[in-house]
């Protein structure tokens, strides 16, 4: 499909020139449009059973002097809560969390509640983010990269769009 | 039933230059029988995510061991990570259930599953090399060399003795936010030199 202006290779390669070494990823309707090239790019994918999982395996990377990011939906950031709070911001993570934007409308209105609350929480876990919807958006990866590694805290790129091409 | 300085004494033997990923009363009596503190990383602040951890150093770290110092009502908090670890399969990663079969650091409840859980069941069929369990001291002990030397993930599960500790839970916490973060630089910084 290509109803929308983001395109696995080229996302995947802007991840990939940061220096990612590992994925810690479950796919969702955002971002599984990624998964077989990251599985081709040379980062090494870490599938979890519940996002819940992520942030913790992240720091243990981190711990062992690797350069992890996750990727997740926006309903399992919410069950990470706890996570992010400890092993996120607790520790001083600088980790890049790239989350499906479920529920995003564009417009602000959204059934979604999961869309509702997605920035809220961000605001909450004073967590800076970037929203990408198309290859034209991606360089606001590099930023993230950067934020992450300049504050040493988690930072969290949003992906809002929903159908794109490989 | 076993006593958890039985456990940390087994364990800290075969060691070598393993880092360990330790939760709650585990971590209690690891720090007095760890004979490598640098390489030491206490998480009671995780919501039952030593495994998780513990995981993530030993993908990262291939050529080091890891010990996950894990509770049985930690677990139970996180028992997708098992299908995870399972899935990964890293030769490195040694999981220990400290099963007491109650939170002893909220008095002494029963966790759910108390009695019922199978562990080395649940790992076998999550894709465990290996799963082990002991209820006997001197039957722990003389195995333990043996089963630290194979290729895991291994899960050990210890029925141990439970060691309530009421109030000491928050208190725990408290010191686990100071401690947790510093440690784990120290292992970073370890791990970096080796």
């Amino acid at each position: 499909m290509t109803t929308a202006g983001l395109t696995a290779n080229t996302m995947v390669q802007h991840i990939a020139a940061q220096g990612v070494t590992h994925m810690v990823t479950l796919p969702d309707s955002e971002t599984n449009f990624m998964y077989d090239t990251m599985t081709e790019s040379g980062m090494e994918v870490v599938q979890i059973a519940r996002e819940g999982e992520a942030i913790a395996i992240a720091a243990g990377l981190w711990i062992a002097n690797q350069k992890p990011a996750i990727m997740i939906q926006n309903s399992g950031l919410f069950e990470s809560g706890d996570a992010l709070r400890g092993l996120g911001i607790g520790i001083d993570l600088p980790l890049v969390m790239f989350i499906g934007y479920r529920g995003y409308t564009r417009h602000g209105d959204t059934p979604d509640s999961a869309a509702q609350f997605l920035e809220p929480f961000l605001h909450t876990w004073e967590t800076p983010y970037w929203i990408v919807e198309t290859d034209e958006e991606l360089d606001r990866i590099d930023l993230a990269f950067k934020k992450a590694v300049e504050t040493s805290k988690p930072v969290a790129v949003l992906i809002g769009a929903e159908y794109v091409s490989v | 039933m076993i006593e958890y300085q039985d456990v940390a004494a087994s364990l800290n033997r075969e060691r070598g230059d393993a880092v360990v990923v330790s939760a709650m009363t585990q971590t209690r009596f690891w720090k007095e029988a760890s004979d490598r503190p640098e390489l030491d990383i206490p998480t009671n602040n995780s919501m039952g995510k030593v495994s998780s951890i513990a995981l993530g150093i030993a993908l990262g770290a291939k050529d080091r061991k890891v010990f996950a110092l894990d509770g049985d009502g930690s677990l139970i908090m996180n028992l997708g990570s098992l299908i995870t670890v399972g899935n990964k399969s890293p030769k490195n990663f040694v999981h220990v259930v400290f099963d007491n079969g109650v939170y002893a650091i909220t008095g002494g409840q029963p966790i759910a599953g108390s009695g019922i859980i199978d562990w080395p069941a649940i790992a076998m069929g999550s894709g465990y090399k290996a799963a082990y369990s002991f209820e006997d001291t001197e039957e722990m002990a003389t195995e333990m060399p043996r089963i630290l030397s194979e290729d895991g993930p291994i899960l050990i599960r210890v029925q141990v003795k439970p060691v309530i500790t009421t109030n000491l839970g928050v208190i725990q916490t408290w010191e686990s936010n100071a401690v947790m973060p510093r440690q784990m630089r120290s292992v970073k910084t370890e791990l970096a030199a080796s």
